[in-house]
C-alpha cells in the first residue's frame, strides 16, 4: 500500500452548503474535525461517517469522505453492519442526544457493549433541535419547552454514565468551545480499537442557547471544568485549589487546602473496573456545577469485528473454504438412476 | 390407499400411505416422524411432511394444547402435499387421539400406546370413558401396544433407569411403525449411534426400544396390517430430503458464491425463521457473517450497512419483525442498495399462531412502508424451491440495487420433500461489478462521481467505501437524480417517486413469461402463490383426471408481476385464487387487471389439502 496522501482541511470539506443555523455549535465541531482529519493520516476513501436524523446528523453531508445520513436512531446499528463487513474502514457515527439516547438508545448501548470498532460522537445540546425545540432525554428536570410547558418531569440520562454502564471501552467528554480539546478527544477516540464514544456539549443557540455557558465559557472553564488527565490527581479551579476524592465509592469535590494534595484521586482511565469512572461521571448534577471532561475510560477489550473475522478464519482453517457441492450433500443423500 | 400388488410375504403393496405421529410435546413425535421420513427418503419414496407443534416449549403434559404431531405422506410416485387425511394415526396418549382422530381416513388404522390411557390422562384429554373400551374407535383398525411398559421391559437388563427408559418409547413406536410399513432399520440405527455418540446407555435404550417395537409387530400377529410403498420413479439424480429453511439458507450461500459477493445476515430470533440464522451461522467457512442483533431494527440496519460496504445484506424474520423493519426498508428503497428481507410468515396478527402457517403478509410486503416505497417481492412455492427463490431474490437485489422481499411461510420452513440436487453449472450467474470510475462532470468542468447516475436497468452504481476517488454521501432525504445531491424541488420529487416505481416495474422486462399448466382452453384458471403450490398442483391433477378442465399458474414474482400475467388472466372466464389469507393476491389482481378474481381462503394455521381445493374448485366449475 502506498503512503497515505497528504491532505488539508479543504480536501475533507464536501461541496455541500452547510445548513445549520448561524452560530450553531455544530459548526465548530465540523471545523475541528475537518482540521483534524489530515493529522490522522487516514485516506478519505477509507473513512465513513454514518449518522441518524437530527441537526447533528447532517454532519456526513459536509465531510468529503464516504457517508450515510440514515434514519432516526439507527446509525449505530447500520454502522455495526458496515464495520463487521469491512473492518478495514474507519467508521464514525454522529448523532444528537435524541437520536442516540432516545430512539436509538438500545442500539447505542449494544454497540458499546459489543465493542465494535466505531468512533461515536454524541452531540449533546440537551434539546431536540431539528424538530424545533422539544425537551430531550438529556434535558434537565423542570425544563420548559414546547412539549413541557409546565416543565419537564423526566429524569435525564447522563450520557457518560450510560456509556460506562454499558461497559464501553472508551468514554470521553468534550465541548464545542475548545477546538484543541475536541481534537484531542476525537483523535484518541479514533485511535482506540473497539467502540469509542465522545460526548460533545454542543450549543443549540436557537432552542437551548447557553445551556453550557456556566461551564464552558472561556472565563468559567478553569473553575467549572474538571479536566481528567491519566495518572494525575483530579484537580481544578483557577489556582487548582479544588480536587476530587473518591469516598466510599462516591466522587466528592474537596478543597485541596483542607485534604492535602495526596488525598486527591489519581485518575486512572485504564482501570479495568468502570466503577470509579462511573462515580466521577456522577459529578455535576446540573450544568451549573463543576463538570468533568476528558477521557473517563480507555481500556482494551477484544474488538467485535476482529472476533467475527477470526471466527471466519478459524472455520476456514478447520473446514476448508466453502464448497457448495459438499454443502448440498451434507444431509443424507440417495441416488435415483 | 389402493392396493397395487399382493406379495407372497403377505405384505400389501400400496401406492401411498399418509401417517400421522401424534403425542405429547414431550413424547418426541417430531423426531419420530423425522426418522420415519429419513428412512423413507433413503428407501426412495417421494414424500412430503407437515410438522405441527404447539407454541409452548413445555405445554401442560397430557393436554390437547400440548399435542405435537408430524404428518408424512410417502408415495411411489411424484406427490406435492403431505396428504389430505392420514391413513394411519399413531396416538401416544389420549390427548393425541382426541385431537387428531377426526383427521383420520374412514377405516384408517390407529396405533395406540395403551399404557398412556389411564384415568388421569383420559381426564386431561377430556374423555369421560376410555375410548379404547367404547365405540369411539368403531370402524377403525386398532392396534394397541403397551409401549411404555414394553420399552421399560426391553431396557431392563441394560442398566437404564426406568424413568430414562420410558423416554425411549417413541423409538418403540418407530420400530413398530417401521415394521408395519417395511421401512429399513439401518438408517435409524446409524442415526441413533451418530446422534447419541458417547452416551452409550441412551444408544442402547433407543435401539432396544426400536427392536422391541419391531418384535411386537412380529409376535402380535399384525401381519394382516403390513404394507409397503415402493420407491418412486423420480428423475435420475442425487437426492436429499430438505426443509424450506435449510434450502433457503443454502440458496443464499449459493447466490453469494455465484455473485462473488460475501453474505451478511443480520437477524433477531423468531419462530419460524430462526433456523435460517442457525443454519447460516454454521457456514462461516463460506465467508458468511451472521449477526444476532439486539432487535429486528438493528438486524435490518446492520444488513443494510453491510450492503453499503459491498456485502449482500440479508435479514430474516417473521411478520412482527417485518413490521419493525419497515422504516429501514424505506431508507433502503431511497438508498437504492441491495438487501434481501426474508419473511417466514406465520399466523397473525401479533403473536397470533407463531408455530402455525399463514400467508397474510403479502399486503405488508407490497405496501407496508411509508411513502411510495416499491420493493420487488419473490415467493417460494415448496420446501426445495426455497433454494431457487433465495437465489432469485439475491439476484434481483444485486442486479437492480434494491431491497427485495422474499416470502416463505411456516409450512415451507419446516416441511420437507426430496430434492434433486441441482447441477452447480446450471445455477443462474449473477454478474455484479462495483463502481470504480468517475461518471459525471460538475458545473466547473471537473470530473466527479455521481451516485445516482443510472444504467440501462435504471440501477445506480454500487460504489463501496474504500474505492478511491468515489467518495460520496447518500441518505434518506430526497435527492436529485444523477448527482444524488439533496433536493427539495417539487418537480424532482415527483420525478424520483415515479422513477423508483418505474425501475422496479422494469424488472419484469427480463422475467421469463408465466406458463400455464393444465388445460390451456379451460374456463377456470387457478392462480397460486407461495406454499399453496403443492395443494394446487395435486388438486388440478385430480380434477383433470376426473374430467374437469382446469388450468393453473403459479406466481414466483408478486411484484412486479410477470409481463404476460394480465393477458393470461383475460383468457379465462373464472380466475380463482387459493390463498392462506382473506384474499390479498385476489385484491391485487382485481385492482391491477380488472378481473373478477375470486379467493379461496384458508386461515386455520394449516395448509390447504388437495381435497379441499378440489371441492372448492368444483363449486366454481358448476
Ligand atoms: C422515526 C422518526 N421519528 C421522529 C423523527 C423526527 N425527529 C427528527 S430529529 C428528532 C430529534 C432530534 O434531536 P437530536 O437527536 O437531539 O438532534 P439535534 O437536532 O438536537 O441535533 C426527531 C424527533 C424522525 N425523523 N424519525
Ligand atoms: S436548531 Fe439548534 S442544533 Fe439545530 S442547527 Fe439550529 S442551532 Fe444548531
Ligand atoms: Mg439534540
Amino acid at each position: 500500500m502506498s503512503a497515505v496522501p497528504v491532505t488539508t482541511k479543504k480536501d475533507w470539506s464536501s461541496d455541500q452548503e452547510v445548513r445549520w443555523c448561524p452560530g450553531c455549535g455544530d459548526y465548530s465541531i465540523l471545523t475541528a474535525m475537518q482540521l483534524l482529519m489530515p493529522e490522522l493520516e487516514v485516506r478519505r476513501e477509507d473513512t465513513v461517517f454514518i449518522s441518524g436524523i437530527g441537526c447533528a446528523a447532517r454532519f456526513p453531508y459536509y465531510m468529503n469522505s464516504y457517508g450515510m445520513h440514515s434514519i432516526h436512531g439507527r446509525s449505530p446499528a447500520i454502522a455495526t453492519g458496515l464495520a463487521m463487513a469491512r473492518p478495514d474502514l474507519d467508521v464514525w457515527v454522529v448523532g444528537g442526544d435524541g437520536d442516540m439516547l432516545s430512539i436509538g438508545g438500545n442500539h447505542l448501548i449494544h454497540a458499546l457493549r459489543r465493542n465494535i470498532n466505531l468512533t461515536i460522537l454524541l452531540f449533546n445540546n440537551q434539546i431536540y433541535g431539528l424538530t424545533k425545540g422539544q425537551y430531550s432525554p438529556t434535558s434537565e428536570v423542570g425544563k420548559v419547552t414546547k412539549s413541557t410547558p409546565m416543565g419537564s418531569i423526566d429524569q435525564p440520562f447522563n450520557p457518560i454514565s450510560v456509556a460506562l454502564g454499558a461497559e464501553a471501552t472508551f468514554v470521553a467528554r468534550t465541548h464545542d468551545m475548545d477546538r484543541g480539546h475536541m481534537q484531542e478527544m476525537f483523535r484518541r477516540a479514533h485511535d482506540h480499537q473497539g467502540s469509542a464514544i465522545v460526548e460533545v456539549f454542543q450549543n443549540c443557540n436557537v432552542f437551548n442557547d447557553g445551556a453550557f455557558n456556566a461551564i464552558t465559557k472561556r472565563d468559567a472553564r478553569d473553575a467549572m471544568l474538571i479536566d481528567l488527565t491519566h495518572g494525575e490527581p483530579v484537580r481544578f479551579g483557577v489556582d487548582g485549589e479544588r480536587g476530587v476524592m473518591i469516598i466510599d465509592g462516591t466522587a466528592k469535590i474537596v478543597e485541596v487546602a483542607e485534604v492535602g494534595i495526596d488525598a486527591l484521586h489519581v485518575h486512572d482511565e485504564t482501570a479495568p473496573d468502570p466503577s470509579v469512572a462511573f462515580a466521577i461521571s456522577r459529578l455535576a448534577e446540573d450544568r451549573e456545577s463543576p463538570t468533568p471532561v476528558g477521557v473517563f475510560r480507555s481500556v482494551q477489550r477484544r474488538d467485535y469485528g476482529e472476533s467475527v473475522s477470526s471466527q471466519i478464519a478459524a472455520a476456514q482453517d478447520t473446514k476448508g473454504p466453502g464448497d457448495l457441492h459438499g454443502l448440498l450433500r451434507s444431509l443424507p443423500t440417495w441416488d435415483v438412476s | 390407499m389402493t392396493d397395487i400388488a399382493d406379495r407372497t410375504d403377505g405384505v400389501r403393496e400400496v401406492e401411498r400411505i399418509i401417517i400421522r405421529f401424534a403425542g405429547d410435546s414431550g413424547d418426541g413425535m417430531q423426531l419420530t416422524g423425522d426418522r420415519f421420513t429419513s428412512a423413507s427418503a433413503l428407501f426412495g419414496n417421494d414424500l412430503a411432511t407437515l410438522p405441527e407443534f404447539p407454541a409452548e416449549i413445555r405445554a401442560p403434559a397430557g393436554t390437547l394444547a400440548g399435542v405435537s404431531a408430524f404428518q408424512v405422506h410417502i408415495s411411489d410416485h411424484d406427490i406435492t402435499t403431505p396428504g389430505d387425511a392420514p391413513n394411519v394415526l399413531v396416538a401416544m396418549n389420549p390427548a393425541a387421539l382426541k385431537a387428531d382422530l377426526h383427521t383420520l381416513d374412514n377405516g384408517g388404522t390407529v396405533i395406540i400406546n395403551s399404557d398412556a390411557f389411564e384415568e388421569r390422562n383420559l381426564a386431561k384429554a377430556g374423555y369421560k370413558h376410555n375410548p379404547l373400551e367404547d365405540e369411539t374407535l368403531d370402524g377403525y383398525t386398532v392396534i394397541t401396544a403397551p409401549m411404555t411398559s414394553l420399552t421399560k421391559e426391553a431396557c431392563k437388563d441394560l442398566g437404564v433407569k426406568p424413568r430414562d427408559a420410558e423416554r425411549s418409547k417413541n423409538f418403540f413406536a418407530l420400530g413398530l411403525v417401521s415394521w408395519l410399513y417395511s421401512r429399513p432399520e439401518e438408517p435409524t440405527m446409524l442415526w441413533i449411534q451418530e446422534k447419541f455418540k458417547g452416551r452409550e446407555l441412551v444408544i442402547a435404550a433407543n435401539e432396544a426400544a426400536y427392536r422391541a417395537g419391531n418384535a411386537f409387530g412380529e409376535t402380535a400377529e399384525l401381519s394382516a396390517s403390513r404394507m409397503t410403498v415402493r420407491p418412486a420413479q423420480l428423475p435420475a439424480g442425487t437426492y436429499t430430503n430438505i426443509n424450506g429453511n435449510t434450502a433457503l439458507s443454502w440458496g443464499l450461500i449459493a447466490a453469494s458464491q455465484q455473485a462473488g459477493i460475501p453474505l451478511f445476515l443480520g437477524s433477531y430470533p423468531i419462530t419460524p425463521a430462526s433456523d435460517i440464522l442457525h443454519e447460516l451461522s454454521k457456514h462461516k467457512n463460506f465467508g458468511v457473517r451472521t449477526f444476532q442483533a439486539e432487535d429486528e431494527i438493528a438486524a435490518v440496519g446492520s444488513a443494510l450497512g453491510a450492503s453499503y460496504g459491498g456485502h449482500i445484506g440479508i435479514t430474516t424474520t417473521s411478520g412482527p419483525g417485518i413490521a419493525l423493519k419497515g422504516e429501514t426498508l424505506g431508507l433502503a428503497v431511497s438508498l437504492e442498495l441491495p438487501l434481501v428481507v426474508i419473511d417466514i410468515q406465520r399466523g397473525g396478527p401479533s403473536t397470533g399462531l407463531p408455530t402455525k402457517t399463514e400467508a397474510a403478509d403479502l399486503m405488508m410486503a407490497m405496501y407496508g412502508r411509508h411513502g411510495e416505497a416499491p420493493m420487488p417481492i419473490v415467493a417460494a412455492s415448496s420446501p426445495a424451491d426455497c433454494f431457487d427463490a433465495a437465489i432469485e431474490a439475491v439476484r434481483i437485489a444485486l442486479e437492480y440495487r434494491t431491497p427485495v422481499m422474499l416470502l416463505s411461510d411456516g409450512y415451507l420452513a419446516n416441511g420437507t420433500e426430496p430434492w434433486k440436487l441441482p447441477d452447480l453449472d446450471s445455477l443462474p450467474s449473477i454478474d455484479i461489478e462495483f463502481a470504480r470510475e468517475l461518471n459525471g462532470v460538475d458545473s466547473e468542468g471537473r470530473e466527479v462521481f455521481w451516485p445516482y447516475v443510472r444504467n440501462d436497468d435504471l440501477a445506480r452504481p454500487w460504489a463501496i467505501p474504500g474505492t478511491e476517488a468515489l467518495m460520496h454521501r447518500i441518505g434518506g432525504i430526497e435527492k436529485q437524480d444523477g448527482t444524488g445531491n439533496i433536493s427539495y424541488d417539487p418537480a424532482n420529487h415527483e420525478f424520483m417517486v415515479r422513477l423508483r416505481e418505474e425501475r422496479i416495474l422494469k424488472i419484469a422486462d427480463k422475467l421469463p413469461p408465466l406458463e400455464v399448466m393444465g388445460d390451456d382452453d379451460a374456463d377456470i384458471l387457478i392462480v397460486g402463490w407461495g406454499s399453496t403450490w403443492g395443494a394446487i398442483t395435486s388438486a388440478v391433477g385430480r380434477l383433470r383426471s376426473g374430467g374437469t378442465e382446469v388450468a393453473s399458474v403459479h406466481l414466483r414474482h408478486l411484484y412486479p408481476f410477470a409481463a404476460n400475467l394480465g393477458e393470461l388472466l383475460q383468457r379465462f372466464d373464472h380466475v380463482v385464487v387459493p390463498e392462506m389469507n382473506l384474499g390479498q393476491l385476489t385484491k391485487l389482481l382485481r385492482a391491477e387487471f380488472l378481473v373478477d378474481a375470486k379467493a379461496i381462503s384458508k386461515v386455520s394455521g394449516q395448509p390447504f389439502t388437495a381435497a379441499e381445493l378440489v371441492t372448492k374448485i368444483q363449486e366454481v366449475a358448476r
